[in-house]
């Protein structure tokens, strides 16, 4: 049980500690930005710690919130069979100034992950040794995971064929339209609202 | 290994090769166009280009494994990995934004003539993807000549699909290149759960 830990790490780090909960045995703790890395670091340094696996570094987005994203870290202790999960929460309304201390001068694994993050969610992570696009391509603008990213907003690397040129109708055919299926497919953050 | 002969040679030894019923000792001709001639050709030895990307990937190997004996049976067996030594192209998979690029310029490098079948129903219209990500449907980049929809197309759709692509070689020399689109069979799974549920309705 990494309640201990969690229990651990608020009598070491006091304030920074924002909010703990264990919901459903998912240990989770939410700090402040500024103590990312430090964290960190005493999560992997510690011995009653040892938190020596990064299982997944993602980031969520709450376009209604003030500190707009979330980023979500999870944790594994090979030695001692214990998770957790650490969030922080940085960003304003636009999503423009989401930065963070990069870890990965305090795990390796963590490089790709939040290549990752900042490439689907536009999130800068300050140090981090090679900070480019991963899963698109570099001419791509934008961040496609954030939730104001249209929904059918194509970028396409080469030009699409005219209808003249291919002598038909290049629309979608039934039942992928628009109209037919997958509506959530389509709908976009400011449709919800509406 | 015993020598090819003719029937009526049988006795001299000789090896000449004729046609049944024709004169013994001469071969025997038949008359076409040169170009019914080429499309017979082409429509019998088609070398395809599998650009396998993603599931349907499976799907392809369980066609043209002995089971289904798929495109062997038709002329069009040996796989060529080069886009050169090829004439028809398999899309084979969803196609992303960033492969784009790639397949369009693995079927320019393809040699005239050229056909393209797009396997399933991501390479026909982007299937359920509908988003920043996915081709919707290799259209939008190359010609198609013969659609597969089905995720994933049974392998009789895509044996349907190979022969609608050859009558359509064959019709080439009237110059009708509009794609075909392989319709949906009967499913005989349906008839067999009707049967499955009267026989749970009978022993109820």
């Amino acid at each position: 049980m990494s309640v201990r830990a969690l229990e651990a790490l608020k009598n070491r780090f006091g304030d920074v500690v924002v909010e703990t909960h264990s919901d459903w045995g998912d240990d989770t703790a939410v700090v402040k930005a500024e103590s990312w890395k430090e964290v960190c670091r005493f999560l992997r340094d510690d011995p009653s710690m040892a938190f020596d696996m990064p299982v997944d570094l993602c980031a969520v987005d709450f376009p209604e919130r003030s500190p707009r994203f979330e980023i979500v870290l999870h944790l594994y202790s090979v030695g001692k069979r214990q998770r957790l999960r650490l969030k922080a929460r940085v960003g304003d309304a636009e999503g423009d100034d989401a930065a963070i201390d990069s870890v990965t001068d305090v795990w390796v694994g963590v490089n790709w992950y939040e290549r990752e993050t900042y490439d689907l969610m536009g999130i800068q992570f300050k140090g981090h040794p090679d900070l480019r696009r991963i899963l698109m391509y570099p001419e791509f603008e934008g961040h496609p995971l954030r939730k104001d990213y249209p929904a059918n907003k194509t970028q396409p690397l080469v030009p699409y064929r005219t209808e003249e040129e291919a002598g038909l109708t290049l629309d979608k055919q039934a039942p992928f339209g628009i109209d037919e299926g997958m509506p959530f497919g389509r709908r976009t953050f400011d449709e919800r609202d509406n | 290994m015993g020598e090819l002969k003719s029937p009526g040679a049988a006795a001299e030894g000789t090896s000449k090769i004729t046609i049944e019923g024709g004169a013994s000792g001469t071969s025997g001709f038949a008359t076409t166009k040169l170009d019914a001639l080429l499309a017979w050709a082409r429509k019998w030895s088609l070398f395809k280009y599998p650009f396998v990307t993603a599931c349907c990937g499976m799907e392809f190997m369980a066609l043209t494994s002995p089971r289904f004996d798929g495109s062997a049976r038709f002329g069009a067996e040996a796989p060529r990995f080069s886009p050169r030594q090829s004439d028809l192209l398999w899309v084979v998979g969803t196609i992303s934004q960033r492969q784009a690029p790639v397949l369009k310029r693995i079927y320019e490098q393809m040699m005239e003539p050229k056909w393209v079948l797009a396997f399933g129903t991501c390479a026909s219209c982007g299937g359920f993807y509908d988003n920043y990500t996915t081709v919707p449907g290799i259209d939008k980049i190359i010609p198609c000549d013969v659609y597969v929809p089905g995720c994933p197309p049974r392998p009789e759709a895509v044996l349907d699909g190979l022969i609608l692509l050859q009558d359509k070689i064959t019709k080439n020399a009237t110059g009708d290149r509009r794609p075909g689109i392989v319709k949906p069979r009967e499913d005989p799974i349906r008839d067999l759960v009707k049967l499955r549920r009267k026989d749970k309705e009978d022993n109820a």
